[in-house]
């Protein structure tokens, strides 16, 4: 197993226990938190996985996803999406702007690591 | 009009409910469908042995077509019948079911009005669960805070290696993670019991102002003395959620600009020399037909030589002032009748309508209405004005040559058959 995750979360204690899941795992994980740079930070990281929390300082997950697929060299990365809100029009909203797969909080870390293995599976 | 000038009304709406043609009736109790015609509308008295024919034939006591039921609780009947149309209420006899049993009717309109009072708090708070960014925010924390922990836990708890550095972190972590949850718990429910206090269930703050409005009879006294809306706001709003407060506040404002602009004690005058008509006493008192309007509907009914009823709608059509007549309902929650000149007014601004008008299917009238839409506040450069519609509704009145245009409440509770206007079906019975 490898690879490379890239983490956008901001909240520091979530990113420590999946930094170190994905770690033990033998993934090579970055991590950022802020939203407004997030965009710049894909596109220099070039990760096979995204993980993407929803709510951000300073911009939404959905506005930075709307953005990746905007741009065709970031179109098709494969993106798990995680948020507070589990409602069906969040869910809806991820799946306009393009999610592959969209996880609700409180999550296990086994589900985490079952997301990243069948996104990053050829 | 005294109650039991209303009997004619009231053999109309039973007939009505009945499916009853009027010639038919006339010719059961030996009259002629010209003569049943004058009494139906009221012109012509009515009692004996006409009466008590009348009254068998529409399968009703004398008593209920003299007396009748009282007009809002007939209304609120209809409502909850409308509220729960499978229960197959006898709509047709719901003037004998009041009149029978007033006890158990006013028990029912009552349970209606909390029933619906409820939902609409259990609205309100869907929607606040929704919208309120205070609460979201609260969530969004506890559901990542629970996260990290249970993250952090899992890996220490499964099997697998991990170095005492790691340990002490993740524990770290959780001790940490364990007491922000706390401490966003007690926040929130701070949150939740200090709104609790302030918080009044009785729906939208547009009826809690409405049902204000109600209480002290759409007329503040001390506005009419000169007093300051700020003061009389706090008198009057110290129970309404702050959003209605605001509105409570709004129409204060303009309640006090009004009776400044236009003194009770001269418009009692002008009513006098000019009666009613909201476009002559405009003319005659230099004030636009709308403030006229909203002057009459705060007069005393003693002051009035009819009573004077008042719907407000923005230009969505959504009504935001009622006062209406016993015999000419407003209705409280959700769309009126679409033919009501209000609407019309709209379409066509600046223009004072009016119109000669009764309530279908209800006792009372016939009814004066007069409707105009004005654009709010001064023009401003670039600006597209917003327009809102006053209708004032007078009766019973003479109407004169005019033609009577029959109108409902609402179209759910209207008997009026093949209605163009139509929104929805009626639950009627014997409508279409």
């Amino acid at each position: 197993m490898g690879g490379h995750v890239l983490l956008i979360e901001d909240e520091p204690n979530i990113i420590e226990a999946i930094r170190f899941i994905l770690s033990r795992e033998g993934w090579r994980v970055h991590t950022h938190s802020d939203g407004r740079s997030a965009v710049d930070v894909v596109r220099e990281r070039a990760p096979d996985v995204l993980i993407l929390d929803v709510m951000l300082p300073g911009r939404s997950g959905y506005d930075i996803l709307r953005d990746l697929r905007g741009d065709p060299a970031t179109a098709g990365l494969k993106v798990l999406m995680l948020t507070a809100r589990g409602q069906n029009r969040d869910r809806e909203m991820a799946e306009q702007v393009g999610v592959n797969m969209f996880m609700t909080k409180p999550f296990s870390n086994a589900e985490v690591l079952e997301a990243v293995r069948t996104l990053s599976a050829p | 009009m005294a109650r039991d000038t209303l009997t004619g009304s009231r053999i109309r709406e039973r007939r009505i409910a009945l499916g009853l043609r009027q010639a038919a009736l006339a010719q059961a109790v030996g009259i002629s469908a010209s003569y049943l015609n004058l009494i139906e509308h009221n012109r012509r008295r009515i009692g004996g042995k006409l009466l008590v024919a009348i009254a068998q034939r529409l399968g009703v006591e004398p008593a209920l077509l003299s007396e009748g039921a009282g007009a809002a609780l007939i209304a609120s009947l209809r409502e909850a019948a409308s509220d729960l149309p499978q229960a197959g209420a006898e709509l047709d006899r719901i003037d004998e079911f009041a009149g029978r049993f007033p006890g158990w009717a006013q028990l029912l309109a009552q349970s209606r009005t909390r029933i619906a009072a409820l939902e609409r708090s259990v609205d309100a708070l869907t929607d606040r669960l929704t919208h309120d960014p205070h609460l979201a925010a609260s969530l969004h924390e506890m559901l990542s805070t629970v996260t990290a922990i249970r993250s952090s836990a899992s890996i220490l708890a499964e099997p697998g290696e991990v170095d005492p550095e790691w340990q002490a972190r993740f524990h770290r972590n959780i001790y940490e993670d364990s007491a922000r949850l706390a401490d966003t718990s007690r926040a929130l429910v701070a949150y939740l019991e200090a709104d609790e206090t302030t918080e009044t269930a009785t729906g939208t703050p547009q009826e809690e102002l409405d049902a204000l409005q109600d209480r002290i009879g759409h007329r503040v006294a001390e506005l009419e003395d000169g007093a300051a809306p700020v003061e009389v706001a706090a008198r009057l709003g110290a129970a309404l959620t702050p959003l209605a407060q605001q509105m409570l506040r709004a129409w204060l404002d303009r309640y006090a600009a009004d009776a400044a602009a236009l003194p009770a004690a001269a418009l009692r005058r002008a009513v006098a020399a000019q009666g009613l008509d909201p476009g002559r006493l405009s003319q005659a008192l230099g004030c636009d037909p709308a403030q006229v309007m909203r002057r009459l509907a705060a007069l005393p009914d003693a002051d009035v030589p009819q009573a004077v009823g008042l719907a407000i709608c923005d230009a969505s059509g959504a009504l935001t002032f009622r006062k209406p007549l016993p015999e000419f309902p407003m209705p409280r929650f959700g769309a009126a009748c679409p033919l009501w000149p209000l609407y019309q007014a709209l379409s066509r601004p600046h223009v004072i309508l009016a119109q000669a008008l009764s309530a279908a299917g209800r006792q009372g009238g016939p009814f004066r209405a007069y409707a105009v839409a004005l654009p709010c506040g001064l023009p401003e450069t670039g600006c597209e004005p917003r327009y809102q519609a006053h209708m004032l509704v007078t009766g019973p009145a003479d109407t004169g040559a005019l033609p009577v245009a029959e109108l409902g409440v609402s179209c759910r509770i209207c008997p009026r058959r093949d209605c163009p206007a139509r929104r929805e079906p009626t639950i009627l019975a014997g409508t279409a």
